[in-house]
């Protein structure tokens, strides 16, 4: 049953392309350390004052250095794919964060309809109303270094502390619970066609229990959809951590990000404009290579018109 | 003992308009059906598109809620049970859909979707029982135990027909309604599955609900034909009575609208005037009155006519008929 399917992925150019990006910069994200530790790759973190012009500014492309260093004579290429690590973790972390909250809720709220369905999606648009990033950039701010304990404070179960700290845990979190919304229509919208489904009723009919009809008939109908969706929110999640990044609350420095990269960058602009261009492009081709490759998916999983 | 005993049987859908979801006003889709069916007899159910006949069948397996009145199974009101109770007692009563190609999961192997009957009423106490069991069905259904591993998709219209009715039998039913079973498939092959249906009735003793659009078809397969237009019922009686004297002008009019082979018959064709009125907004009195051509006016617009014996057997709503 999967064969075909596969022969149809792989003779899709929208799928080879955005999925041939992705793999190139998950597998360059996996062997960025070990590539350092070979001297292929620099050390994202050594700052090198010989990796500064005479004036103290940045080198372009040159003396070994293919991208060129940033305002602390930090190689670009290396920090670059170093950030590559970032932004695919977290951007792949919140993805299944989010399908996963949004699945649940739009299966609840779908397949149950009536109050529980009313309230579920009244909340949902709450949070759809609220910016993304508005709401991203309040949740980040929270993260001060705080400890919520969790345990009574008679007692010392210090593992319930939870701390609120930022990194790649906290970011996830955080985008993953601002980028649900917008999976929850989608699949809400699915699950209401899918039950009126003859073989739905058929098995109602038969007496499958509601739990039944939503593992065995509804979720496995619904895997399409999911795929196209998670594979088009990964561009979304990654595009947010970028911004929270750019705006000093993604991961902390000296942490490569990308968005931080953009940030530093920007006042050297006009005369080392690589520091800026090089994290862009890279943003760039990562968030039309997931859209790239949920593009392919649509199209070969039939997502819009399948019987 | 009746089979099954419907009495009264409402089934309403709420209009809901503007804000806040009001209900404005109810499609009355089924509205005071009463019938019987007995153990292992077929009644025909037939009407045009939108009088009710598909909700009806679809109330009597429980799929949508009844609205008011009971559905006695074996002398037990199933109408407003719900949960576990309800899913125990739906082995009684299975279903046969129209569409053979959306009735199967395309995810499921036909082993699978057999076998999912099995596992919920747990028919069989191990695996070798259970995959015993569904070769046995698939070759009362006129398939082979190599169909068990293979897909819907691999299927003909047909097969998928078939494969629906095995799942159906899976669970041993009293009852199967057949919702229009064989108007999506070729005219050679809606043969062979009213055959099969027939065969399975005399080895199984199951009584069938059928429903259909084709008076043919129903009054070859049917013991008793009802009529049903705008959500009530209009005549009932043996079908063979139906065919050759029916008492409801409706009925006629229907029964003259079917195709004869004899080119040399004389018979004159009742065209009703103007269309369905809408199940939202009935008229008064009998139902039928706005486009009856004997129609008499104070008495059809003010009293609704009961469905009563005509003759021994036979029963038709409609204030004229003797």
């Amino acid at each position: 049953m999967l064969k075909p399917l596969f022969r149809a992925l792989f003779a899709n150019r929208l799928f080879l392309a955005g999925g041939g990006i992705v793999v190139l910069f998950a597998l360059l994200a996996l062997a960025a350390p070990a590539l350092s530790h070979a001297h292929i790759l620099r050390e994202p973190f050594k700052q090198d004052q010989k990796a500064l012009d005479t004036e103290g500014m940045p080198l372009g492309p040159e003396r070994g250095y293919w991208l060129g260093t940033d305002n602390l004579g930090r190689d670009v290429l290396a920090r670059v794919v170093h950030g590559a690590r970032v932004s695919l973790t977290v951007g792949t972390a919140a993805m299944v964060m989010a399908t996963v909250i949004g699945v649940a809720v739009g299966v609840l709220a779908g397949f149950y309809g009536g109050k529980l369905d009313l309230g579920l999606m009244r909340f949902t648009e709450m949070m759809m109303t609220i910016p993304p990033i508005l709401l991203a950039i309040a949740l980040a701010s929270l993260m001060d270094g705080k400890i919520i304990h969790l345990h009574p404070a008679s007692v010392h179960w210090h593992f319930l502390d939870v701390e609120l700290r930022r990194g790649m845990v906290s970011l996830f979190l955080v985008i993953g619970f601002v980028c649900w919304p917008g999976m929850v229509r989608v699949i809400r919208a699915q699950v209401l066609a899918l039950k009126e489904r003859e073989y739905v009723q058929a098995a109602r009919v038969l007496g499958a229990s509601n739990l039944r009809l939503i593992f065995r008939h509804i979720m496995p109908n619904l895997l399409p959809i999911v795929i196209v969706t998670a594979a088009m929110s990964t561009a979304n999640t990654i595009l947010l951590e970028a911004g929270l990044g750019y705006l000093g609350i993604g991961v902390p420095p000296p942490a490569p990000s990308w968005g931080a990269m953009i940030s530093d960058g920007q006042a050297y602009f006009t005369l080392s404009p690589h520091m800026v261009i090089v994290p862009g492009v890279a943003i760039c081709l990562t968030v039309l290579a997931f859209n790239l490759l949920g593009q392919g998916l649509q199209d070969v999983l039939d997502v819009q018109q399948k019987r | 003992m009746n089979l099954l005993e419907v009495k009264n049987l409402k089934v309403h859908f709420p209009v809901k308009h503007g804000l806040f979801s009001r209900v404005k006003a109810h499609v009355k889709a089924v509205d005071e059906v009463s019938f019987t069916v007995q153990p292992g007899e077929t009644l025909g159910l037939v009407g045009e598109s939108g009088c009710g006949k598909t909700t009806l069948g679809r109330a009597i397996v429980k799929l949508v809620e009844p609205t008011a009145g009971s559905i006695l199974f074996e002398g037990e009101d199933i109408a407003h049970l719900n949960g576990s109770e309800l899913r125990l007692r739906r082995r009684n009563f299975q279903m046969i859909f129209q569409d053979p190609y959306g009735s199967l999961n395309p995810r499921m192997t036909i082993e699978q979707v057999i076998g999912e009957a099995i596992d919920i009423h747990r028919l069989a106490e191990n695996a070798e029982a259970r995959h015993k069991r569904i070769v046995e069905l698939l070759q009362a259904v006129g398939l082979d135990a190599v169909h068990a591993q293979r897909y819907p998709h691999e299927f003909s219209g047909g097969q998928r027909q078939r494969i629906g009715i095995a799942r159906a039998l899976a669970v041993q039913p009293k009852l199967i309604v057949c919702d229009e079973p064989v108007s999506a498939l070729d005219v050679s092959v809606q043969a062979q599955i009213i055959n099969l249906l027939q065969d399975l009735q005399q080895q199984r003793g199951i009584a069938y609900l059928f429903i259909a659009h084709d008076l043919a078809v129903v009054e070859h397969i049917s013991r008793r034909v009802m009529v049903m237009y705008l959500g009530k019922v209009v005549e009932l009686a043996e079908a063979r009575a139906i065919i050759s004297a029916p008492k409801h002008p409706y009925t006629q009019a229907l029964i003259s609208a079917v195709p004869v082979v004899d080119p040399d018959s004389k018979r004159k064709r009742i065209v009703l005037p103007g269309d369905v009125p809408s199940p939202i907004a009935p008229p008064a009195g009998c139902p039928f009155h706005p486009r009856c051509p004997m129609a008499q006016l104070p008495r059809c617009q003010a009293e609704v006519p009961a469905l009563r014996e005509v003759t021994p057997g036979h029963w038709a709503a409609c204030h004229f008929a003797k």
